[in-house]
């Protein structure tokens, strides 16, 4: 486990020295944001209306913004044959997606906190806190399933020319488990529901983390073997 | 004397395409064997094998008593491997480097300090420690690299085509750890096609072709670089 945050520390002090993923990542879900307050502009003084479109904005911003991200980590492992190096140390191939998923936790998170706000303030909720911690309950059950199957297809992807465009396609169907109870439960929790009645799909988030997690885990070995 | 490697009916096939065919070799304890062999040969296959970065079709390798299929993790703990790839992070700093690989070989902190102001001194880049290795010319990235594949101290040395990208400087400097008594017990395999460097460094000869050994002998038995140049040069075509 040690390694692991060995390779997330690495990542993270290298990510916040350029800023490559984070700078796109904020501007994308910001700007997603803007985009769709505006349109709904009518709507969003109707609480029924925002409550039923306002779940979707949010994930789609943030599934897409964190899809960018995803799509760059593995890029440093490639450059001067950083992967082979990592393979070459004396750890098991399992720490080293686990250090990939912290470090892609923690970047998305970021992404996601300060995304939240603008969200609360371009679709005028007023929300308690005990809403949003129910909400960042969710945030953090919806944000673990996607990165721990965004990491995996991202080292998929690595051999592949067309990377950015195949991790979308390959990513998004296999994400449709994890993002329907997501967008289900965020609008539970903005709806003013308590966390009994979302039950269900914590639970079904909570499943489908565990079984991602534990199916990549195993498999990330051959994913990024010859 | 123990092995530090061996290998029995070693193959690799890539498809249908059979890169190493049944090889054997034995590495003593303080050898330094070099590897000559036409490009495709299966010369980086074979250190790729060793360091545990690909898995064998067949056979077995055992470094330093450890099977590489069965305990790669302490196979690997033995291995330094320095590549024509630098290995490096350009976006961190060489110390922060040397840092991050000595953390990932289980160097404890304070020992890990100690090591990377000696490695840092040895390959001449004290007063480049804090800054960031993409600023940093080939040469320097080679030196780097050079640390940072013996920070760990390993016991056996895999060099693939480690001359590429290095100056003059850095090459004295790289031959100079190489001989120093620090490393003079390391088992060393190199893959070169510098033939009068390679040469000169080692004391056992191979070359690779097409798969399979078609020569392998000891420096003192053949008569200087001329002699073998004579005796193996057509091997290599």
């Amino acid at each position: 486990m040690i390694r692991s945050y060995y390779i997330a520390a690495k990542d993270l002090k290298a990510e916040f020295r350029t800023k490559q993923m984070l700078n796109s990542m904020f501007i994308f879900s910001l700007l997603a944001l803007v985009v769709f307050s505006v349109s709904f502009g009518d709507f969003l003084g109707d609480a029924e209306k925002v409550e039923k479109l306002a779940p979707g904005v949010l994930w789609i911003a943030f599934t897409f913004a964190g899809m960018l991200g995803l799509s760059r980590t593995f890029v440093m492992e490639t450059e001067n044959g950083c992967l082979e190096a990592l393979m070459l140390c004396p750890v098991d191939k399992g720490a080293i997606y686990t250090g990939k998923i912290l470090s892609n936790l923690a970047i998305v998170f970021l992404m996601e906190a300060v995304t939240l706000p603008f969200f609360i303030i371009l679709f005028n909720y007023n929300l308690d806190i005990r809403t949003l911690l129910l909400l960042l309950l969710i945030l953090l059950l919806g944000t673990f399933g996607f990165i721990a199957v965004g990491t995996l297809l991202s080292a998929l992807t690595l051999g592949t020319r067309t990377r950015e465009l195949l991790l979308p396609v390959l990513l998004l169907p296999v994400l449709l488990p994890v993002l329907i109870p997501s967008v289900e439960a965020t609008a539970g929790v903005l709806a003013g529901n308590n966390i009994v009645d979302l039950f269900p799909e914590i639970r079904l988030l909570a499943v489908y983390d565990l079984v991602f997690f534990v199916i990549s885990h195993l498999v990330f070995e051959y994913v990024v073997s010859d | 004397m123990e092995n530090a490697v061996s290998i029995r009916k070693l193959s690799k096939v890539f498809g249908k395409t059979p890169v190493l065919k049944a090889l054997d070799l034995d590495l003593k304890k303080g050898e330094f064997a070099v590897i000559f062999g036409p490009n495709g040969a299966g010369k980086t296959t074979l250190l790729k094998l060793i360091s545990t970065l690909i898995e064998p079709t067949g056979g077995s390798i055992i470094v330093s008593g450890f099977n590489t299929t069965e305990e790669p993790e302490k196979a690997r703990k033995e291995i330094g491997m320095l590549s024509h790839d630098s290995y490096l992070y350009g976006d961190l700093t060489a110390k922060e480097n040397l840092r991050f690989f000595g953390q990932m070989y289980g160097i404890k902190d304070k020992e890990l300090g100690e090591r990377i102001s000696h490695f840092l001194e040895d390959v001449g880049l004290v007063t480049k420690a804090d800054e960031r290795v993409s600023t940093f010319s080939r040469g320097m990235k080679q030196r780097l690299s050079i640390a940072r594949a013996l920070l760990h101290r390993p016991s056996i040395l895999l060099l693939d085509e480690p001359y590429t990208g290095l100056d003059p400087g850095a090459s004295l400097v790289f031959e100079n750890i190489l001989k120093s008594p620090e490393f003079q017990e390391s088992t060393k395999l190199m893959v070169s096609h510098d033939l009068e460097r390679g040469f000169a460094l080692c004391n056992r000869v191979l070359i690779l072709n097409k798969g399979r050994f078609v020569y392998d002998g000891f420096k003192e038995n053949l008569s200087g670089f001329e002699g073998f140049k004579e005796e193996c040069g057509p091997m290599m075509v």
